[in-house]
């Protein structure tokens, strides 16, 4: 990917020290002052007072007709309680926000923070055109999956803590991970399950497709991304947060991040061998299972290929980290991107 | 005290390094899972009998005592003897005084997982008795010396040249004869003498009916029909989560166990016993060997819902490019991943970490056992036990030093990324670093995203659309 | 303590949470055929269905078929169909079976959904017959085949000393690279007889 390209050693230097040590990024953000919002994302406009928002009023009330989406793409699992909101106004006006506007959460994987801010901006982006306030919360660091997912509980359990801390005062908290997602939604009731607050923070908390699809009501993207793509569908999205239909299960076909992309104009999906197959990157599977996981990656890398994809994209930076490790040592021409960034319009 | 631990990292990655085989042995079984879905989706119902499946064995481990009793009382009725083992050993013991009360010098067996876990055959043949494996598949690793690689295609490792070798050898067909329908035809031949010539036969038990006092065994070959019709001697070992209240349930089950194993709508032979036959004997070994100890786990217990279908390991995308031996237990894949740490955690520490938790083992699962989820209840059961490596334990303790706080996240992140690409490539991809053993590192951006999001927002309405 | 009282006690000890049977009465798979899908799954399988008007066609089709036509040794236990060239009730030790090349026996009735025809021993002493015989044939009454399983296990009535099977198709195994070898250890061909005019509840003489 050309952005990422190494800086040449000039650069380095004029930006040493590094920008999180500049006084002139201190006290931005929220700090530990979470209930204090202090920009309303991408509008400029003074902060408001966190007292002010109740979550639960500050969802927008239903608009109107209700977008046209299949029945079973509404199905999703945790999506109780969530009121349906319709915004036709999508992108028409960008950055305008909507009245009754809801306030998002943006959680940033950490990774995705660290090495793929692209992603990142996609996703503020694409909720900021949705008509939703967005805030980063600045203190949020990792969901502890990392931890959880090797067994360390004890490790994973003040990261769970302190992410229903940062995330509460949000009306959603929308992160463009699949597995992240499903790290809360799922698997965070073994360190929450009694505390106040954490069912909201269930409810409320979705991957950025299935927001867009089911909260947001985003029927088209009226971008254009002319490119052969193969999808690779992320385990955690599709078997945790069952955000299409998986190959395992009888169950009529469907996809929020296929739907989300066949709106996009000029991008032609490719058909899969193997339509959901693991990548092989399962978080430190990747390095303590170094064997299978490349081979697995190799594997899916050579299904897009033999399908003809230009560009592979997935709604797991996590896989595509793998998959592109595998693509450029092995310098193929596949490139991977975030579904983000083609939804958001980025080129390739 | 224990064995010496499983390394299964260290086992797949010998498999992985014949690739062409490896990827051979991933799409033998990618082939199997492919009829599994096909066989699936003819039924417009299948979810449904899943659901049922798995809330009929939940009833039934809730009542287990009790319909163990009542199958007793039945089959007993029937005519059968019903013994009951704590243990292998036990289990053991039990079969051999049957086969020495009746003078049986030559055993003929049908597929038994439970007999393999309880390792019946070197016992028996430490008592001089010949044990012949009776399914093909059993019957070639049996040749072969090794312990089957799949519960239901037990010499699925194998290629058509390595059986041809084997018969070759034992069996003397022609030397680099490789064609199946040959190769199956010679073990007819052979299997048939042995079957003619037994004095006792040994089946697993799929299902057990407590209402009845029934068992149905299922095979394809008829190896286990044949094995019992002929002597007058039938032992069937089965563990004692094998049980299901009523006849009717069977309906769903047999709806879904061969479509979940092979594809195939229904086994080729469901034989369902309801006694001895007429001038024979049945015994049937209710053994437990653990099992009870299982169903106490909260955590664990589902895994006792298990039909043994196999299809968890045909779609375990690791399974498939490790093979059934890297997991060094009777039952390998997923579901065996979950089973051997119970038995033992110290020596099966990493079975639950060879796993990308893909999840695909739960949803092809004909009972619906959670099964990604329960291996990752097992790796906070193994790091709780201390049998995690210190690499791990001390990584995860510093990610989470760094990760609750912002400001060392934010300096360390920011670090690496002016850093690392910047060093020499043999700093950053050597023999410490698995991860670029083939795979480059990510690339390393100037700008981290909460960088790019405070420019942006410090500098309201400046062009953000596109950030590079 | 026994063994057995030991495993009791240790099941009992658990305690699990009670959880109920679930109903089977479901809208389960019907097909506008049954006949007509039975024939084509037991195709798949490896089988063969002959579908006959009555006990004479059958006899007649039964004499076209190689298999039988072939057999030096054959044992009909269906009436009026084929011939018997071993002394069958004579037979008191299974092994003696080994040599018959054909049989035709009576099954119970025929699964749409899978192909199986129920089998049992009930008038048939040796059910070793269904198994080490070389080539098998069964004859239904074509009004017997069920749609699905679970229509199957309401119509058996289990728990007698009585042996049944479920037989789907010869012999079969794929255990050489997943390769399919028919006629693994058992018979190398199946071939059903439906008969139409029979009783829907048919009883072969025997």
């Amino acid at each position: 990917m050309g952005q990422y390209r190494r800086p040449p050693v000039a650069v380095i230097l004029m930006v040493w020290p590094p920008t999180a040590m500049r006084p002139a990024n201190q006290g931005q953000g929220l700090g530990g002052n979470v209930g204090v919002l202090p920009i309303v994302a991408g509008t400029g406009r003074p902060t408001r007072e966190a007292g002010a928002i109740d979550h639960r009023n500050r969802i927008s009330p239903v608009v109107g007709d209700q977008p046209a989406l299949p029945a079973e793409a509404r199905s999703g699992t945790g999506l109780a309680g969530t009121r349906w909101i319709a915004r036709r106004q999508f992108w028409a006006d960008s950055r305008t926000p909507v009245n009754e506007m809801a306030t998002v959460g943006l959680f940033i994987p950490c990774y995705v923070d660290q090495l793929y801010p692209r992603v990142g901006m996609a996703t503020l982006e694409l909720l900021e055109r949705a008509g939703y306030e967005v805030v980063f919360p600045e203190e949020q660091t990792c969901c502890g999956q990392p931890m959880a997912n090797t067994g360390c509980s004890a490790d994973a359990r003040p990261l769970a803590e302190r992410f229903l801390r940062i995330f509460s005062p949000f009306d959603y908290v929308v992160a463009p991970s699949g597995s992240c997602v499903a790290m809360i939604r799922h698997h965070y009731d073994e360190y929450l399950a009694e505390v106040p607050g954490f069912a909201e923070l269930k409810a409320k908390t979705f991957e950025l497709c299935e927001f867009l699809t089911d909260v947001a009501g985003v029927t088209k993207l009226p971008v254009r991304f002319p490119h052969r793509v193969g999808l690779h569908q992320s385990c955690h999205g599709l078997r945790e947060l069952r955000l299409g239909s998986a190959s395992e299960r009888v169950e009529p076909p469907f996809s929020k991040v296929r739907q989300l992309l066949a709106t996009v104009d000029g991008v032609e999906l490719v058909t899969l061998q193997r339509p959901d197959e693991c990548c092989g990157f399962g978080g430190t599977f990747a390095v303590a299972e170094e064997a299978v996981s490349c081979l697995m990656g190799e594997d899916r890398v050579a299904d897009h290929e033999g399908a003809g994809a230009e560009v592979l994209t997935a709604n797991d930076m996590s896989c595509l980290m793998h998959l592109d490790g595998l693509i450029r040592r092995q310098h193929k021409p596949l490139r991977v991107m975030h579904v983000a960034e083609i939804l958001a319009g980025y080129p390739l | 005290m224990h064995d010496a631990a499983v390394d299964h990292p260290k086992l797949a990655a010998e498999f992985t390094r014949d690739k062409p085989r490896a990827h051979w042995h991933d799409a033998t079984l990618w082939f199997v899972r492919h009829k599994r879905d096909k066989a699936a989706q003819s039924l417009p119902e299948w979810e449904t009998l899943r659901e049922t499946a798995g809330a009929i064995k939940a009833h039934t481990m809730a009542h287990l005592a009790d319909y163990l009793e009542q199958f007793e009382r039945a089959a007993t009725r029937l005519g059968a003897h019903v013994h009951w083992a704590a243990d292998g050993e036990e289990h053991n013991r039990i079969v051999l005084e049957l086969l020495e009360q009746h003078a049986a010098r030559r055993v003929v067996k049908s597929k038994s997982m439970l007999t393999e876990e309880c390792h019946l055959n070197p016992f028996l043949e430490e008592h001089g008795i010949e044990v012949i494996d009776t399914d093909l598949g059993e019957r070639i690793v049996q040749l072969a010396g090794t312990p089957p690689s799949h519960i239901v295609l037990p010499a699925i490792h194998l290629k058509k040249e390595d059986v041809g070798q084997l018969f070759h050898e034992h069996l003397g067909t022609t030397a680099g004869a490789t064609d199946p329908k040959y190769l199956a035809e010679v073990a007819r031949g052979h299997l048939r003498d042995k079957f003619m010539r037994a004095d006792a036969g040994i089946t697993g038990v799929n299902f057990a009916v407590a209402e009845t006092g029934g068992l149905i065994v299922c095979t394809n070959e008829g190896n286990a029909d044949l094995g019992v019709s002929l002597p007058k001697l039938h032992i069937a070992s089965m563990g004692i989560e094998k049980l299901i209240p009523r006849a009717k349930d069977l309906g769903v089950f047999l709806r879904l166990l061969a479509r979940s194993a092979t594809g195939q709508p229904i086994t080729t032979y469901s034989s369902h016993f309801h006694g001895p036959r007429p001038g024979g004997e049945l015994h049937i070994v209710l053994v437990d060997n653990g099992r009870s100890e299982l169903l106490g786990s909260d955590d664990f217990r589902r895994s006792l819902h298990c039909i043994r279908c196999g299809a968890c390991m045909n779609t375990c995308p690791v399974y498939r490019r490790s093979g059934g031996f890297s997991y060094r237990s009777t039952v390998p894949g997923p579901i065996g991943s979950i089973l051997a740490p119970a038995r033992d955690p110290a020596k099966y520490h990493s079975l639950p970490f060879a796993c990308s938790l893909c999840g695909s083992c739960t949803d092809v699962c004909p009972v619906k056992i959670d099964l990604h989820h329960q291996l990752l209840t097992w790796r906070g059961e193994i790091a709780r036990e201390g049998h995690l490596p210190a690499t791990k334990r001390i990584g995860m303790k510093l990610g989470r030093i760094v990760l609750a706080r912002p400001w060392l996240y934010k300096l360390l992140g920011a670090w690496a990324r002016r850093i690392v690409p910047r060093l020499p490539r043999i700093l950053v991809y050597n023999r410490l670093n698995p991860w670029g053993r083939q795979r480059e590192l990510p690339p390393f951006p100037r700008e981290s995203f909460r960088d790019q999001y405070h420019r942006r927002h410090d500098k309201p309405r400046q062009d953000t659309d596109r950030h590079s | 303590m026994t063994s057995r009282d030991k495993i009791l006690t240790a099941i009992r000890k658990a305690r699990l949470p009670a959880a109920d049977l679930p109903p089977l009465e479901r809208d389960w798979i019907t097909y506008p055929d049954p006949l007509e899908q039975f024939g084509e799954v037991l195709r798949q399988i490896g089988g063969a269905m002959v579908r006959v008007a009555d006990r004479a066609e059958l006899a007649h089709r039964l004499e076209e078929l190689p298999v039988y036509r072939d057999a030096r040794q054959a044992l009909s236990l269906v009436e009026g169909a084929g011939r018997t060239t071993i002394d069958w009730h004579g037979i008191d030790d299974p092994h003696a079976l080994e040599t018959v090349d054909f049989a035709i026996l009576p099954g119970q009735f025929g699964v749409a959904e899978n192909g199986a025809v129920w089998v049992t021993d009930r008038g048939v002493r040796q059910r070793a017959i269904y198994f080490i015989v070389q080539h098998l044939a069964l004859a239904i009454s074509s009004a017997s085949i069920l749609h699905n399983m679970h229509q199957a296990y309401e119509r058996l009535e289990l728990g007698g000393a009585e042996f049944g099977a479920f037989i789907a198709g010869p012999s079969k195994t794929a255990d050489i690279e997943q390769s399919l070898v028919v006629g693994a250890h058992g018979p190398r061909s199946m071939t059903v007889f439906c008969v139409d005019s029979a009783e829907p509840t048919p009883r072969f003489g025997v």
